[in-house]
Order: structure tokens, then sequence, then C-alpha cells
């Protein structure tokens, strides 16, 4: 029987009830460090979870954090990749008293070898708490816990024997991350995984060494379904879309519409909607009202159509996306700190993806991180500098032309500020010249 | 325990360093199944909650099987999920973006099989280890934050707040009785790393009183400038204080001007804002991030404050449940529940959740505020 050094009446109270118990788990680790059937040399304190329990078993009981301040910790020559962590009760939970996270780069997709899985677990049940998250929000592999003198050995061995880099953290890129795309949808308009991770290799160096004004974030959602929240939460959003026709499979439609397929591939099959009605469930719900049926072929008014994915979704096996696939470009989504939240705004309806990506590096990467690194404040997002530079300042940096897709309406206030150059004759005069004609 | 090095040499640390190498190649973590069909998948179909069959141009079907997961997970339990791959599934596994853990198996025999070898797996105090669900029109995993596992900012914990949520909601994680996904997301402050505030319902960890100030060692600990700079509302100066006879530099916060976003903690430790009584939780609804059928949203917040109750936040879970079922017994199919709270009109959703309407639920904070009253004699009584 392993001990347990502190007493946790009310975390242990997250034990029962039917989801997954994180509590059972960090118990489990710390079972298996005590007992340590694999004779382990640990580089970092065996009883670290007994610890981590305890310190939350304080904060259950105090209704209060109990870490400090992360401190510069990190590793040679970058920036970010370590989060410095302390307890403020290190004699009371010495196990736990230094408790560093790194970040480690996901792969796209998050798609997982045993093999590879097994190197990473090594190395982080030697050298590490045991414990990780998978994954961190931004998508990094999180590994939660080490010693400052563990961060060298394990940034050593993930780059030496895993062939493996750290993430991002502090005023960076931050690691850049996708939805599963092509691997498994047939939803996604554009290899998300190739994209991320050649931009993810194109840009290392700021990734790993800051030299932004405060974080800056690149997501890839392969449809407008936007599993990965680009829309939300990324400086620059990658929105799957295509140009032409909704591909159409008319027997299919009819299977639907007669009740052999089942709508929106089964999502909704745990309760009894009654029978399919194409007419209220597609045709009545498309946001342009750009389809028709009339009980024997469904068509599609593609101008009107904003691809919403609505229909695709409800009828996969008879709608599928166009041939002409590419991206939509929208810019300056955050969460609410400082200003409150931005969603990203629509900067380019369509850019082909393709490698190596030039145009999209060239035209809107580059230019736009020029411009924030030169105007932004301290802590300022992206999104921020546009709304205090305005979608004018966007368009001037970049080069495009203004177009009524970037809005959605128009200024109900006349104050456009001219420029000079705007103005037939600019703004120089001559009062003198002008008086000859108006009085004072 | 015997320090045994990597390799590094803390005397020499550029010699033989490698950097910017970037993660693993992607490529060499799809199982077969993938690497032959990528791109040309025909359509996917979900054969009960969380059994997803993906079927290929090719004839090729891939059967996912999609097993909750917490967060934080030990090594421990990442080896069982290995040891899970190496049996049915080739060695090939994948994490959703939600924290889910998904099994890829090439037939629904081994998908099977699979079900029931997991689900038999608990643990001692009897929760799953490998919760099956979170497919279609149910709610998914919630994704979080680190809370008071690894945080020195939460007003709550994230872990437990999720723990409690998921195993009240678990029944709709199971099926597919909804009337459309929902999402649940949780952050353990505003920084809100993740997208709570686009979530159908979003629980949000919020202080409620303004910092205390270490006046004894604030200027010893902090760049007192950028503490000043980083309050959006311009409620910190400088000031000097008498202490023990010496004048030293500190701030003066004007309280009223407080917005308890915890900005000048992040920049400087001597201004904590962690309070027993003041933090507490915040719940928000009606977000979303998809473009399907109308444009995403921001979360609206619905209860400005429920306290901390721990460890299993029982009148947090409770409001949250009325909402979920008060939404699923009245939405229309295909409607989200933002989509359903603009039909019926904001003023409807209180009533029928039975939640309270206080003035803090009315915008104040700047300019955007205004956009959020309303402005028309259209209203419904209530």
């Amino acid at each position: 029987m392993v001990e347990f050094r502190h007493k946790t009446p009310l975390i242990d109270q997250l034990e029962t009830g039917p989801w997954t118990s994180f509590v059972s788990d960090i118990k489990r680790e710390h079972e298996s460090r005590m007992e340590n059937p694999k004779g382990i040399d640990y580089q970092f304190n065996q009883d670290c979870c007994d610890d981590l329990l305890g310190v939350l078993e304080l904060s259950y009981d105090h209704g209060r954090t109990h870490w400090k301040h992360g401190g510069i910790v990190g590793v040679f020559g970058y920036g970010g990749g370590v989060i410095g962590r302390y307890c403020d009760q290190p004699e009371m939970f010495p196990g736990v008293a230094h408790f560093h996270t790194m970040r480690v780069n996901q792969p796209m997709g998050h798609f997982y070898s045993t093999k590879y899985l097994e190197q990473l677990m090594d190395l982080w049940e030697r050298r590490g708490s045991g414990l990780t998250n998978m994954h961190g929000a931004t998508g990094d592999i999180i590994f939660l816990g080490t010693s400052t003198p563990q961060l060298e050995e394990v940034f050593y061995e993930l780059t030496h024997n895993i062939n493996q880099d750290l993430g991002g953290s502090g005023s960076n890129l931050r690691t850049p991350s996708d939805c599963m795309g092509q691997s498994m949808c047939e939803f996604a308009c554009f290899d998300t995984q190739e994209i991320c991770y050649q931009l993810t290799m194109e840009y290392q160096d700021e990734l790993h060494r800051p030299a932004f004004p405060y974080k800056f974030k690149f997501k890839f959602d392969g449809c407008p379904n936007c599993c990965v929240a680009s829309i939300a939460r990324s400086d620059i959003s990658f929105i799957g879309t295509w140009r032409d026709d909704i591909r159409i499979d008319q027997e299919a439609v009819k299977a639907y519409v007669g009740g052999e397929l089942k709508s929106n591939a089964g999502a909704h099959a745990s309760r009894d909607w009654g029978p399919f009605d194409i007419q209220k469930e597609v045709i009545g719900l498309c946001p342009t009202q750009c389809m028709s049926w009339d009980g024997s072929k469904l068509e599609i008014n593609t101008p009107e159509c904003t691809r919403c994915m609505h229909c695709i979704n409800v009828m996969p096996r008879a709608l599928r996306i166009g041939l002409d696939t590419g991206c939509s470009l929208l810019l300056g989504a955050k969460s609410p700190i400082l200003d409150g939240a931005q969603m990203a705004t629509l900067v380019v309806p369509f850019i082909k993806v393709e490698p190596p990506y030039d145009e999209i590096k060239e035209t809107v990467i580059e230019p736009i991180w020029d411009w924030w690194m030169e105007e932004g404040k301290n802590r300022e997002r992206l999104g921020e500098l546009i709304k205090r530079q305005g979608m004018q300042k966007v368009l001037e940096v970049t080069g495009f032309k203004a177009i009524p897709q970037m809005i959605q309406e128009p200024r109900s206030n006349p104050y456009v500020f001219w420029k000079e150059d705007e103005v037939p004759g600019g703004f120089k005069r001559d009062i003198n010249e002008f008086r000859k004609y108006h009085q004072r | 325990m015997a320090f045994i090095s990597s390799g590094y040499n803390p005397d020499k640390p550029m010699e033989d360093r490698i950097t910017d190498i970037g993660p693993r190649y992607y490529e060499e973590f799809y199982p077969p199944v993938i690497k032959k069909n990528k791109g040309k998948w025909l359509y996917h179909e979900i054969l009960e909650p969380g059994i997803v069959v993906h079927v290929a141009e090719s004839g090729d079907e891939l059967y996912a099987i999609r097993c909750g997961g917490c967060r934080l997970m030990s090594v421990s339990h990442i080896r069982e999920i290995m040891e899970i791959a190496d049996k049915y599934s080739d060695g090939y596994v994948r994490w959703t973006t939600r924290n889910n853990i998904e099994f890829m198996t090439d037939s629904k025999d081994k998908c099977m099989a699979l079900k029931a070898d997991v689900l038999a797996r608990k643990q001692p105090g009897g929760c799953y280890k490998f919760p099956i669900g979170g497919t279609g029109a149910s709610i998914t995993n919630i994704v979080h934050t680190q809370g008071w596992i690894h945080c020195h900012t939460p007003a709550t914990d994230a872990s437990g707040t999720v723990k409690v949520t998921m195993d009240t909601l678990f029944d709709q994680w199971e099926n597919m009785k909804l009337p459309a996904k929902l999402r649940v997301s949780m952050a353990c402050c505003l920084n809100m790393c993740g997208a709570v505030h686009c979530s159908d319902i979003a629980i949000l960890g919020y202080h409620r009183k303004p910092p205390l100030v270490d006046h004894e060692y604030i200027d010893k600990m902090c760049e007192i400038p950028l503490a000043i700079a980083a309050c959006p509302t311009a409620a910190i100066k400088p000031s000097k204080i008498d202490w023990n006879g010496k004048k030293l530099n500190t701030v003066s916060v004007n309280e009223e001007r407080c917005m308890f976003c915890g900005n000048c903690y992040t920049m400087c430790p001597s201004m904590p804002l962690a309070d027993t009584e003041g933090d507490g939780i915040v719940l928000m609804a009606g977000g979303k991030i998809s473009n399907r059928i109308d444009a995403p949203k921001f979360s609206k917040v619905v209860v400005a404050f429920i306290p901390n109750e721990m460890p299993r936040w029982p009148t947090m879970t409770a409001t949250i449940k009325k909402m979920v079922d008060t939404y699923s017994a009245n939405a229309n199919k295909y409607e989200r529940l933002g989509q359903w709270a603009e039909r019926i009109g904001w003023e409807k959703f209180f009533e029928k959740c039975e939640l309270e309407f206080t003035h803090h639920l009315i915008d104040d904070f700047r300019d955007p505020a205004y956009y959020t009253w309303r402005q028309t004699t259209n209203f419904k009584f209530t």
C-alpha cells in the first residue's frame, strides 16, 4: 500500500460520478512513482504528485490558488516554451516547490504513434512530474512540473533523442494548430496539417525568440464549421472555403428524403424528431434561400450561396464541398483581455492554399507583422491595433483593395478622414486668394 | 536521486546544441488507412454515440471511437492508452481539439471489441477511465484551463468544475438527444486561455475584489510603471507611503474603477486579487464558433456570480443543468442555444431558464455596451 502524506477529504469527493477523475489519475501516478516497478532513477521529486494533491486540497479549503508567478526560467537561446511556476507554501509542499511547465510542439492534427508517445513518456516520467496536459489550449503537449536544472536536460533529450522541439509562449508566435482536416474529414477545403507544419517550420525564429508586442496565433480550420475555433482566438484565422458549385448527388438527396439515410450523419439519432423534412430542415433553414427542391431535384443557386455548411452538414452523403477550394483569411481575433473580445475580421475572401504558400506569406503574414511590430504597443494584440488605427490601415499596409465582403454594412456616419492626395488640388490653399471672393 | 546528465554540458551550452527543428512531421503518425485516403474521404456517419465511420472514395473504412479524457493526464494513464492503441489500432491514436482521445480501427469488429474493453476499465471510485460519447447533438468534453492545479491567477478551479459539470451532464455526453451540439468551455480567470467567450455555455472564474497592495515590497518586486500601464481602466496611480519612517514608492488603486481583470497582478506579484468570498463563477451562454446558418457569436453573461462551493459546486451545476434541459425541451432541431435564445428573445430565455435578471447583466463596458441595449418597442412581456 502506497502512503499518501496529505489527507485530501475535499478533492477525494471528485473521485465519484461517471466522468473520468483527474484526482484518481494523479493518485495513480503517485502510486506508480512510489512503487517504481521499473527502477527509474527519478530526476525530479518522486513524491511530487502527493504534494500536488496536497496543494490542491489546500486551495479547495481556502478557495484561493497557492501558485506564484513564473520566474524567468527557460532554455538557453529561447525566450519561450517554458513557464516558471513556484508554490507559495514550499515548506509544506517541497515536492512541488519548483514546478515549471514545458510546452512541447504537438504533431499536427494531434496524431501519435505509440512508439513516439513512449519516448515522450519515458522522458517525462524520469525528468518531470509524470503529469501532462493533453493538450494545452493552444495545442501544445504540456509537460507539467519540473525543476530548473531539468529544463536543459529535457530539452537536450527532446532535440537529440526524439527529434522534437519546444512550442511557443510569451510575446512570440504561439505554436500554430489545426483541425483534423483532410486526414479524416471530407469537409476540409485545404490541407490544414501541411500548411500548419510548413509555417511552423518557416517561422521557428519568431516562435522561439519573442520579438513581438504580444502573442500571435495562427489557427487552421478546414471549413466554416471552425472546429479549432480559429475565428474566435487567432490573430490570423485560416478558414477553408470554395468558389464553385456544391457537388450534388441527386440520388442521395432522394435517399435522405425517403428516410434511407440519416440526417446530419446520424447526429440526432438518440431522439425521435419525426421523419426528415427537406423543406423545413434544409431549404427553410438556408440563410440565403438559395436552394430549391421540387420533389425530385435539388437546386442550389451558387452565386447566392455563402457556404455556411448547414446543408452539407445535414446531408453529407448528398452534398459535397466544391472543387475550387482555398481559404478565407480573417485577422485579429482575441479573448476579452484587455478591451473586450474580438472576432476575426475578413480581409482576404479567397486565397489558394498551395505549397510553398508564398502568396500568403508575402502578401498577408509578413506585411501585417511589419506593421504590428512597428506600431503595436506593449501587450497590444493585432485586433486591438486594427481597432485603434482602423481597417483602412490594414488595407494600406497590405495593399488590398477595399471590397464590400470585408464589412457587414457600410459606415452610418459620414466622418471620412479624407487624405490630401484623394482631394483634387490637395490641402494647401491660399487664404488671400480665398478672401478675394469671401469678406472677413 | 543521483543527477544523470542527458549529455548537456552547462559550461558549454552551445556545444552540440540542436534548435529550431520544430515538431515531428505529422505524416509519420498517420495510420496507413489515413495516409492512403487523405483528402479522398467521401462521407462519415455516426453509428452510435461516440463511434464514427469514415468512408473513402476507395471504399476503405475507418472506425473512430471517441473517449473522454481529462486534459490533465498522467504518464500511467497515457501508457494505458498506448496499450489499448497497440492492441486494437495498430499503435496509432489521436486527440481531438477538445481533449478527447480517438482510437482508429479499420474494422467494425475491432471497434466494438475496443468499446467493450475500455468501458470495463474503471478508476477505484467507479469513474470511467474512458467514457464514450461526445459526437453529434451531444455535449462533448469541456475544454478548460489550469485552475488551482498550476496557475497563479485563477478565481476558481478548472479540473474540478469540469469534473462535476461532466458528471451532471453525462447523459447528454452519452446520448445525442439535444437539438444541436452544445459546447461547454471553462476558463478559470478572464484571461480566458481558450475560446470560452464563444461557447454555448461558458464557465468563467471571476474575481470581485480589487488588488491588495503589498506596499513594503512592491517597488522591490515590480516595475511599477508596467503595473500602472497594464490597467485597462487607468485605475492605478503611482503614490508614496510612509513605512517605518521611510518613504516608499507604491501605487494607489481607484477601487470604483477596478474591473477585477488581474492584469496588474500579471505584471506585478505585489498586487494579488485572490479572495475566498470575492472569487467565484460567472456563467455565460449563447456563443458559437461555427458559421453554420449564421455568424459566430460571443457568449453573453447570464449569471453574474455564483460562489465557489468546493468540492462539487452544486449551485453552478444545477444552474447549468436547468439551462441545458430548458434549451433541450424548447429549441428546434439544429438550433444552437444562442440561436434559440435570439429567436425567442433574451427576456424569454431568462423566464424559461428561471434565471434572475440583475443590473450586472446590462453591459456598461465602453462603446459596445450601447449596441446591446434595446432600441425598439418590440419586446415580449414576461
